[in-house]
């Protein structure tokens, strides 16, 4: 190789070096709080990234809009991992280090936030997970919090719910073995139906991405199981439900909040109709601040807000509110106000921190009729 | 006798100073992408050996850097009691050993692995080793001793910048050692002519084994400081993708070419870190479509690599060149 | 009994499938020998196509076996474009190049098409729901197992397409080109053959393969995304590989083999391993029989 076709190569990797490092060190302007985001804007999992800033971008709008907290604006700084553990370290290092944030909001799976969290919890940057619902996240350490409900409690919703409505006595799970929310749900579905007197008859698994179901139904279709378990993502769940209809399947699927997305009605069609999903809130709600909150979301993004939108709103409004109830803006004050949260009223619910730092609050149960999930029963923890 | 005694002082003498420059006067977003770097660079020589030595062509180096990764951070975090990892004298000696683990079993995968795929050539062995990585991944996907698909966490931080240092430096000098010794020569006999090679009475497959297993050793050392670094795995790092940047680093250096390698690793791992900039800038994700495209430019126009088969060293002027030899 | 039918049904419906995208793969294969790695992404950009053409036929046309034909016809077009692109930009200046550079080149190709159909104004990272086509009906029952008008189409349109391509490749003057291309390329273009423009049809064909199994996917499977093609792509080499690369009937016949084994791994093993399946044969095949089932076995000049 010549000096100059090296310099070629130099020359530009040097500039676009010095330029992330320059641009890191911009100088930290006093009046504004800046919102440290990570999560998945590309990948096989874009899209639950992508619900969650819209909703978070719309609430740190709209707080802006009304001037902001105490006179200072918010500033949100996000960076896509691509669906990818250890980008998620990476890039709240970054966020801590180089952008010097006040706070963090990230990820929606429980396995990036258990990558991450470790870094916010070593820095003493309070980090708080819109919606990473395994139990251990929250565990890392006092900085963690969230404000979602926990796999555990979901998983018995779901199980009390197939015990009492649905009179269910057997169960088939349907179970993505690639993602650690899927597989954590059916755990502790299955601890909680058991339990209850219920029995799971077939356990067959699929892997995220996947398009074909049918061997795994025609299986389950032969040990015919008064319920389908399936705690998996809608884009998955679409598709499956189709091909349940198809192979002539009459079970009924019950599923959590990864179904949750307007694209599941457009993907499953009619075979979604008879279907139950528990979830963070339903757009059922008559809550002026659901109605409000689904209104404007809607005139923004032209879509009905997923629960991951909602999620990611409420993570917002509840830092915000910490913010607020905060003496100064210290790490350690934010982190003492977001730990002493109290009936406070989101989207989601009434959200309240417990002593592990996880918000407690109750989950609904909605069932398709029509390819619009209706409200049936709402379970308190 | 006394080749070794310099080498080990050189070694110590360059850990002790990078360490000591990139742990005290660097800040600490740049050291994990520091750490980053390093652990690329053990991945990208180790795979050179296979891909641009020996001739072989392997997709599936990810996978025994998964290998590596697990049962050294099993070791640590399921079969060593806390006390002996959380510090001091005998948590690193610990480490030394979870760093053996890890390249001993990638290794030993790498050969039962090796021995049947390596009778295959070219597009073949590359689809063979990429089914391979997949597989172990699915295994690995199915225990649920280490996790699972939830990922095994709480891993002992144990890797620091000394050790990303110290290894790539032994790692890539006992590479570049063995790649003049006799062993070494033979790699590149049977990557210039396999046919010839055999004709001589080599067991090419032996030879071929041979430096499959050595690579597949170094990818599960660098699994090892990766496990001990992020301190959590998930079996969704170690997908063809990242048996794919690696590739693409040894490619973009130059097969056969350990500084090449050396320079893409680091080149391509800050260049994907510093296009974190334009995201937030343009609000798209041109990473992955910029990395792509890099590659595709770099095989157009330089079907080589940017170095081709020769080390950096040789580029320079030969006056510059003997003083360097001398110092090396 | 009707379970068992259900799985040889579905294995059948799912391997054509996997036929339909491997005949494209073993087409290019056989004249260039190169793994053409974004194959698997012809395959989604012919979903992106339907998914942005379908609705302009929808407001005039009702879901009929028509509707799909003419969508079907401009997915082709597409893919054929693309096709030609790719090999015109990316593979024609490596014709002289090793192997191996060809074959990062392709991974390149393909990783840049995924990443490129990701960013918002191209298609989005979020996964669309693919229009209606053509309504399902069941054609007839056995044994309790239905058959679906989809699950005849697909199979049907893979035999048509071989045995059309059989036609091409053996009875056409192209297709006379086209083998001699594969068996030497050197001394096809010292007989005046135009090497370039008959390795260009051969990808216009094979992506126009592509885009047809494309459009049959997201009709069976109506979910759209940017990375669904790189797993269907690889299954449907593994495919190829299986059926002796190279050989047409040996992909149809690899890929009914391919989708009985992920279904019946599924039914009757554990549904844990069903990717795996597919790499673990793929490596069984490679070291028993390295040309496949039908394909030919060639012997390394010296």
């Amino acid at each position: 190789m010549t000096y100059r076709s090296m310099i070629k190569f130099f020359v530009p990797l040097a500039v676009v070096v010095a330029m992330s490092f320059v641009s890191a060190c911009k100088k930290k302007t006093e009046d504004v709080i800046t919102i440290g985001e990570y999560g998945s804007m590309t990948g096989t999992e874009a899209t639950f990234g992508i619900s969650t800033h819209r909703g978070i971008e719309m609430a740190i709008e709209a707080v802006n809009a009304a001037g902001g907290v105490k006179g200072k604006k918010l500033k949100l700084i996000s960076y896509d991992n691509q669906g990818k553990a250890e980008e998620s370290v990476t890039a709240v290092t970054k966020l801590i280090t180089k952008d010097n944030v006040d706070v963090i909001i990230g990820e929606v799976a429980s396995s990036r936030s258990k990558a991450a969290a470790p870094v916010a919890q070593r820095y003493q940057v309070p980090m708080i997970s819109p919606s990473s619902t395994n139990p251990e996240v929250t565990a890392i350490g006092d900085y963690i919090f969230r404000v979602c409900f926990i796999d555990p409690f979901q998983g018995s919703v779901l199980a009390v719910f197939a015990t009492e409505n649905l009179k269910a006595k057997t169960a088939a799970l349907l179970i993505d073995k690639k993602s650690d929310y899927s597989v954590g749900l059916a755990d502790f579905f299955t601890k909680k139906f058991t339990a209850l007197g219920g029995k799971i008859i077939v356990e067959q698994n699929y892997v995220g991405g996947d398009i074909d179901f049918k061997a795994q139904l025609t299986a389950i279709k032969a040990k015919n199981p008064d319920v389908i378990m399936v705690p998996g993502y809608y884009t998955e769940v679409g598709l499956m439900m189709k091909q349940a209809k198809d192979l002539g399947l009459k079970a009924v699927f019950i599923g959590g909040d990864g179904w949750d997305s307007p694209k599941l009605a457009e993907i499953a069609g009619p075979a979604l109709n008879g279907n139950y999903m528990s979830n963070h809130y339903t757009t059922d709600d008559k809550d002026p601040r659901v109605q409000e909150f689904i209104k404007k979301y809607q005139a923004k993004f032209n879509e009905v807000p997923d629960g991951l939108a909602a999620l990611g709103y409420d993570a917002a409004l509840v830092l915000v509110d910490a913010l607020n109830r905060a003496p100064d803006f210290s790490k350690k004050s934010i982190r003492d106000a977001l730990a002493q949260t109290k009936s406070f009223a989101g989207v989601t619910g009434v959200i309240t921190m417990d002593h592990n730092r996880n918000a407690s609050k109750p989950a609904v149960v909605v069932q398709a009729q029509d390819l619009v999930f209706r409200f049936v029963r709402k379970i308190e923890p | 006798m006394m080749r070794v005694g310099r080498d080990v002082f050189i070694i110590t003498l360059f850990t002790l100073v990078l360490g000591f420059v990139f742990s005290d006067w660097v800040g600490p977003y740049e050291q994990t992408i520091l750490a980053l770097c390093g652990i690329n660079i053990i991945l990208a020589v180790s795979l050179n050996l296979v891909n641009g030595f020996t001739g072989q062509f392997s997709l599936g180096h990810a996978g025994f850097m998964a290998v590596g990764a697990y049962t050294s951070a099993a070791l640590t975090t399921l079969y060593i009691s806390p006390e002996y990892v959380s510090g001091g004298v005998i948590s690193h000696l610990v480490f030394v050993v979870a760093l053996l683990v890890g390249g001993v079993s990638a290794g030993i995968v790498g050969f039962l692995v090796g021995v049947p795929s390596l009778r295959l050539r070219g597009d073949y062995l590359a689809i063979v080793t990429l089914g391979f990585g997949e597989i172990i991944r699915v295994i690995i996907l199915n225990i649920e001793a280490i996790g699972g698909a939830r990922g095994i966490g709480g891993i002992p931080g144990l890797t620091n910048l000394y050790w990303v240092v110290g290894v790539c430096i032994v790692s890539t000098l006992a590479l570049h050692r063995l790649l003049k010794s006799i062993p070494g020569q033979q790699f590149m006999a049977v990557r210039d002519d396999e046919t010839a090679t055999l004709a001589m009475g080599l067991s090419t497959t032996r030879i071929k084994v041979r430096s499959f297993v050595f690579s597949s050793f170094l990818a599960g050392v660098a699994g090892a400081l990766f496990a001990h670094y992020y301190q959590y795995l998930n079996p969704s790092t170690f997908t063809f993708n990242y048996s794919f940047q690696i590739v693409a680093m040894v490619v973009l250096g130059g097969m056969g070419s350990l500084s090449g390698s050396i320079l893409s690793a680091v080149g391509l791992t800050v260049l994907l870190e510093g296009l974190r900039e334009l995201q937030t800038i343009t609000q798209l994700d041109l990473r992955m479509v910029l990395y792509s495209l890099i590659l595709i430019v770099v095989m157009l126009t330089r079907p080589r690599g940017l170095l081709g088969r020769k080390e950096i060293w040789e580029y320079l002027p030969v006056s510059l060149r003997k003083g360097v030899k001398k110092s090396s | 009994m009707a379970e068992f039918i259900q799985h040889v049904i579905n294995g059948i419906s799912l391997g054509s499938v996997y036929a339909l995208i491997a005949i494209g793969y073993s087409m290019v294969y056989g004249i260039l020998q190169l793994i053409n790695f974004a194959h698997g992404e012809v395959v989604m950009l012919s979903s992106v196509f339907g998914f942005y053409v379908a609705p302009y036929f929808l407001a005039h046309m009702d879901p009929s076996i028509g509707l799909f034909l003419v969508v079907l016809t401009v997915a082709m077009v597409g893919c054929g474009i693309v096709g030609f692109l790719i090999e015109r930009l990316a593979y024609r200046p490596l014709r002289k190049a090793p192997r191996i550079n060809c074959l990062i080149t392709a991974i390149g190709v393909s990783l840049f098409i995924q990443y490129f159909t990701q960013l918002d104004f191209v298609f989005g990272a979020i996964p669309q729901s693919y229009p209606e086509l053509m309504s399902r009906e069941v054609y007839f029952t056995i044994a309790g197992a239905e058959v679906s008008n989809l699950q005849v189409l697909v199979l049907g349109l893979s035999f048509v397409l071989m045995v059309a391509l059989q036609w091409i490749v053996y009875r056409t003057k192209l297709g006379k080109a086209m083998r001699a291309v594969s068996e030497n390329t050197e001394v096809s273009a010292l007989l005046g053959i135009p090497v370039d423009r008959v390795i260009s049809f051969t990808f216009i064909l094979g992506s126009v393969l592509a885009a047809a199994a494309g459009t049959l996917v997201s009709t069976m499977y109506p979910k759209v995304d940017a990375l669904m093609g790189t797993l269907l792509g690889l299954k449907a080499f593994v495919a190829a590989v299986l059926g002796g690369i190279g050989s047409i009937p040996g992909a149809v016949l690899g890929g009914l083999v391919m989708g009985m084994a992920e279904e019946f791994t599924v039914g009757y093993l554990s549904s844990s391993f069903r990717d795996a399946i597919a790499f673990a044969i793929l490596i069984v095949v490679l070291l028993v029989r390295p040309s496949g089932l039908l394909g030919k076995s060639r012997i390394e000049k010296v």
